[in-house]
């Protein structure tokens, strides 16, 4: 839940998106589920000339699971608070584990 | 036992200086029902696949499939798995510099199966990038047949060369079009 609630964070910001078939889409992140699936308006597709289908695309839905990477902007990324919830998301998890 | 209490509602036992820093920076992660502080959020309905795929519905999408099928058609219906059902579906076969339109009616897709749904921009959806042309789909067909087993063969010997280098090819060697 982690990583749902830190893309929440991101939403109205312009990401690139990665998907396992190697296409590259950048738009502003409107979305995101429990599945990490994402909705991104206003896309721009790079290399738009090996994707002709998108051409007359605006808006899309990503689904989680055929997503490589996200890239973010490097300035919308508190990486300290980050890595502070990802400690407590773990030590929550242990205690879990104990009781 | 202490760390139990780690993302409850603060309790009157005493505290490490570090619990209590985690305690003041809440505004990301499992924090309990009721966040402390943080920035405001929006609506949580609103972050739902139902949310998502509800502006789609009736709209004109481009469905992109995980073996490489583009349909086009209106979205119907669908679940939170993203099953889909897609009505007047028409799948649109490229190759090369050629494409050609199928008909080929209602789909219900498996959500699995699902890569991307795009929306159709309805005032760009009849400019075709100028490099490609449209052809009966029998050409394109034979095309298409032509290029996916140049593909097979340069991908197979690809993972053959990684593997015998010891790494594992990526998605457990499916291929994602």
């Amino acid at each position: 839940m982690l990583f749902f609630s830190f893309f929440k964070t991101l939403t109205n910001q312009t990401v690139t998106i990665e998907l396992k078939n190697d296409i590259r889409i950048r738009g502003i992140l409107k979305s995101v589920d429990q599945y990490l699936n994402i909705k991104l308006d206003d896309i721009e597709v790079l290399d738009l000339a090996k994707y002709p289908h998108l051409s007359s695309v605006k808006n899309m839905f990503i689904r989680g699971s055929v997503v490589r990477y996200v890239m973010l902007p490097r300035s919308e990324v508190d990486v300290g608070l980050l890595e502070d919830a990802t400690r407590r998301a773990e030590a929550a998890n242990q205690a879990g584990k104990a009781r | 036992m202490e760390r139990l209490s780690l993302n409850e509602s603060p309790a009157p036992a005493p505290r490490t200086p570090q619990q209590n820093q985690q305690f003041s920076q809440n505004a990301l992660g499992p924090a309990g029902p009721q966040p402390t502080g943080g920035p405001p959020q929006l609506p949580p309905q609103m972050f739902t696949t139902a949310a998502q795929l509800l502006d789609l519905t009736d709209k004109k999408l481009v469905l992109i499939l995980r073996d490489g099928r583009k349909l086009i058609g209106v979205l119907r219906s669908w679940d939170q798995f993203a099953n889909l059902v897609f009505q007047d579906t028409v799948e649109r076969v490229y190759a090369g510099q050629l494409y050609a339109d199928v008909p080929r009616g209602i789909f219900i897709v498996r959500g699995e199966n699902v890569l991307l749904l795009g929306e159709v921009d309805l005032d760009r959806e009849d400019d075709i990038p100028p490099t490609l042309t449209r052809a009966p789909f029998e050409e394109v067909f034979e095309l298409k047949k032509k290029e996916d087993a140049k593909r097979k063969t340069g991908d197979k010997k690809r993972y053959d060369e990684l593997q015998a280098l010891g790494f594992e090819p990526e998605h457990s060697g499916e291929i994602l079009f």
